[in-house]
């Protein structure tokens, strides 16, 4: 068995009006930062898995993102995954 | 018949809810822990109560729809049986997969906590089977993520089928987009599940039941679940 970090970063999927994202943008043009736009808020979450290989490592945290760390009804998550040195 | 109440930690509207259906209406009630692996057999509707279950962590109602009492509420609901889950309640219903679609934060990005009026859709589940379709009734909301959302397909199918039981309006029970605190899609303040033994709604009912408070309006429901409930 070998221990692996998974990275997880998730998103609002698009097309979901990201209410603090556009209160962060107003913010930032109020800055006169009117070069930034299209601002969106997400989560980002690690931990540390123990699996065979980085396959299954991946496929259980795809698991636990379906049940219980994201909302696949309005998020979209990335994973990745890394061997522990 | 029995209310049985489950108090998660954090919930915060639990004793509201045990008051109002124990001292404003004719029934009894008792709480039920969530760690609890076992629904008392003589209840016969189960309230989850509003409040921040688990502190809110990662998204409202997510652990709490883990908690061990959650997996005996599922089986209650798919036999059939009445659960009524009012606000982080309601939050847990959609997160639990009861009830479709999901809460995001309020429109305005605040923490709203004010008195609503509800337009009642539809008296077609027991919640609401004694009050008219179309009375409007003034209870308070106290929420920072209750904006209502599911994808167009599931809004088609909650419209077509009426399961939407609540829906903001004016006192006088036009809908508009000024009488909408959170941006909810087609101002959609509860909804039920397809059978019409699930409900759940962001408004506090169990806040406004005592006549003591100015206003019960809340009351109407419970009693619209205690008369067609039998025992």
């Amino acid at each position: 068995m070998n221990t692996y970090k998974a990275k997880i970063k998730i998103t609002l999927r698009k097309g979901i009006l990201d209410v603090q994202g556009k209160a962060v943008e107003q913010a930032l043009h109020s800055m006169d930062y009117d070069i930034m736009e299209n601002v969106r808020i997400g989560k980002y979450v690690e931990l540390d898995i123990t699996a065979q290989n980085d396959g299954q490592a991946e496929e259980f945290v795809r698991e636990a993102c379906d049940k219980i760390i994201a909302n696949p009804i309005v998020e979209d998550y990335e994973i990745e995954i890394l061997e522990q040195a | 018949m029995k209310f049985g109440v489950v108090v998660f930690p954090g919930s915060n509207c639990d004793h509201d809810a045990l008051y109002a259906t124990a001292n404003n209406v004719d029934a009894e009630s008792v709480e039920i822990w969530h760690k609890d692996t076992q629904i008392p057999s003589d209840v016969s509707c189960i309230i989850l109560p509003g409040g921040f279950s688990f502190g809110d962590y990662l998204r409202c109602g997510s652990i709490a729809s883990f908690s061990p009492i959650m997996k005996e509420v599922i089986e209650f609901a798919n036999n059939g049986g009445y659960v009524i889950g009012i606000c982080n309640g309601f939050q847990i219903l959609t997160e639990s997969g009861l009830l479709p679609g999901t809460l995001l934060k309020n429109e305005s990005l605040n923490f709203v906590c004010k008195d609503v009026h509800l337009k009642v859709e539809s008296s077609n589940c027991i919640y609401t089977k004694e009050l008219e379709a179309g009375t409007v009734l003034r209870i308070p909301v106290a929420h920072g993520e209750g904006n209502y959302y599911a994808d167009e397909e599931t809004i088609n199918s909650l419209e077509t089928n009426n399961q939407i039981i609540f829906r903001y309006s004016d006192s006088e029970g036009n809908i508009s987009k000024e009488a909408n605190p959170n941006g909810a899609i087609n101002n959609i303040a509860g909804i039920c599940n397809k059978n019409g033994n699930v409900l759940g709604m962001m408004p506090h009912p169990e806040r406004y039941s005592d006549e003591i408070l100015g206003c019960n309006d809340g009351v109407g429901i419970f009693n619209s679940i205690l008369k067609n409930i039998k025992n």
